[in-house]
């Protein structure tokens, strides 16, 4: 159950090599724009900072303690959670992951995997999850939340499989088709939608780009980053919280974790990226 | 039928406390209706700081927006859009005593600052106008987004002219008036920004001494 040595150690040398290159790509991109250079060089910077990075990805101490805890006997019914269908069969985690959201048969819902690895904790260990499902999210300097670990986990055995999220059923069309109307959703003070971030070619706030989600290039891309370990919180974050937070900023109320909203938003977007090779648990700023 | 299942499977989940999926996952392959999706909407969210459920009520210029959105060739949207957009100009309050620039050292901190209405901000400090976001302003400023047009030089080259004021005036009070989808925020309209801090923005693009004009 212990994470166990190499392990930690591998991590810090990770973390410290993390902090070395990010004061080395804070040197560049310093450089490029005092001399004016365009736009594409600081790109290619930043990029290459994160090809570095991604030797030693932090993310790999939440794959190994969500392992553990995939295979960690809890709850009522004392088992693990080896035996979770999360689309593929009992059991199957390879490539699962590339293949979510999905209609579930036992459930008659679309599920996405944090919402499936929840359902799981409750048939298949007999758990209450009222506490987990309030708190999803580690805040802080908390360590990772079970859900962020086991996560991380999971995807990562779909990395560098193709994106491949169903619509064979019409349950999942119609999540979709919800998905795309909702990202189209302009309301609140600052009358945002996704789309207004997110829906043209070519935009940044500030420095920062902006996936142009509605097209394929760009939802293959961002899609298949998440789970990231995201050097900003110094944490895994999960798809869940990504849209959890956007809708922050977008000046919306809270998401609730799992909500349909959350869950047709997923479908949306793993649908536009379809084809997208999965670089879970990836690296973000 | 599969109704009726997809309810007893929503009563065996609530049980669980499972939060999710709580909308009839309707037949496939046509659009949803606007009304179900702010239903949908509206049992996705929880309030949270000053973020209450009400933002997720759309006024008519913002419904009309989203379809826009889906259907940009829309003749009879775009009509009613440009209804709309006279409404909106109709909503522009001008400054009462006539004087439109304030301070644009003050202004230049408010086009840095991005924080304003979001349930993690603290809704008795003043908003930000995050400016820098989507424009270039100052030539010092070399982190700026490209939503918007490049602001520099803004003031200079419309000579300081007082017609010119009044439309920047305008635009930052409802972007709305000029543009019906405006990615840009209503920024006196929504009382985002005071008019106070508006005159400052405003001396940001105006003062002949704001480093937007240098």
């Amino acid at each position: 159950m212990a994470i166990q040595e190499p392990t930690v150690y591998k991590f810090r040398k990770a973390s410290l090599k993390a902090s070395a290159l990010l004061v080395v790509a804070g040197a560049l991109v310093g450089v490029c724009t005092a001399a004016q250079a365009d736009q594409a060089s600081i790109e290619e910077g930043i990029q290459q900072y994160r090809d570095m990075l991604s030797d030693g990805n932090p993310a790999e101490l939440a794959e190994f303690k969500g392992e553990d805890l995939w295979k960690q006997k809890q709850g009522p019914k004392n088992a693990s959670l080896e035996q979770c269908d999360l689309g593929l069969g009992a059991g199957v985690v390879k490539g699962a992951f590339a293949q979510l959201p999905r209609y579930f048969a036992d459930t008659h819902q679309v599920m996405d995997l944090e919402t499936r690895l929840v359902y799981c904790m409750q048939t298949l260990q007999g758990r209450d999850t009222t506490a987990l499902v309030q708190h999803p999210f580690s805040k802080g300097a908390e360590p990772q939340t079970e859900l962020e670990s086991l996560a991380a986990y999971v995807s990562a055995q779909s990395k560098g499989m193709p994106v491949n999220v169903p619509q064979s059923r019409p349950e999942e069309r119609a999540a979709r088709a919800r998905g795309e109307k909702l990202f189209f959703y302009r309301s609140g003070p600052y009358d945002f939608a996704c789309a207004s971030c997110h829906g043209v070619k070519g935009q940044r706030i500030r420095l920062q780009e902006l996936p142009e989600l509605s097209k394929p290039e760009d939802a293959r891309n961002s899609f298949t980053a998440w789970p990231a370990y995201r050097v900003s919180e110094g944490a895994v974050r999960t798809m869940q919280w990504r849209i959890y937070d956007c809708f922050r900023q977008q000046r919306f109320p809270a998401l609730k974790f799992g909500s349909q909203a959350s869950i047709d938003l997923i479908t949306y977007l793993g649908v536009t990226a379809k084809g997208g090779i999965e670089k879970t648990p990836a690296l973000k700023r | 039928m599969q109704r009726f299942a997809f309810q007893l499977t929503a009563l065996a989940l609530g049980a669980a406390g499972l939060v999710a999926c709580s909308l009839p996952q309707g037949s496939a392959d046509e659009t949803p209706s606007t009304a179900s999706i702010r239903e949908e909407l509206k049992a996705s969210f929880q309030p949270k700081g000053q973020a209450t459920l009400d933002r997720l009520d759309q006024s008519p210029l913002q419904a009309a927006c989203s379809a826009y959105a889906m259907n940009p060739n829309d003749a009879d949207l775009r009509k009613q859009l440009d209804a709309l957009m006279v409404e909106q100009m109709n909503t522009v309050q001008y400054p009462a005593d006539g004087h439109y620039l304030g301070d644009w050292k003050k202004g230049e901190k408010i086009a840095q600052t991005g924080k304003g209405k979001q349930f993690s901000d603290d809704p008795e400090k003043p908003s930000g106008g995050n400016c820098y976001a989507c424009h270039q302003l100052s030539p010092k400023e070399i982190a700026y987004g490209n939503i918007g047009p490049s602001l520099l030089h803004y003031g200079k080259l419309r000579n300081y002219s007082p017609e010119a004021m009044k439309v920047a005036w305008a635009q930052i009070y409802n972007s709305k008036a000029f543009h019906a989808c405006s990615t840009m925020p209503r920024f006196g309209e929504q009382g985002i920004l005071t008019q106070a801090q508006i005159k400052d923005v405003m001396a940001l693009l105006f003062d002949p001494k704001s480093p937007v004009n240098q």
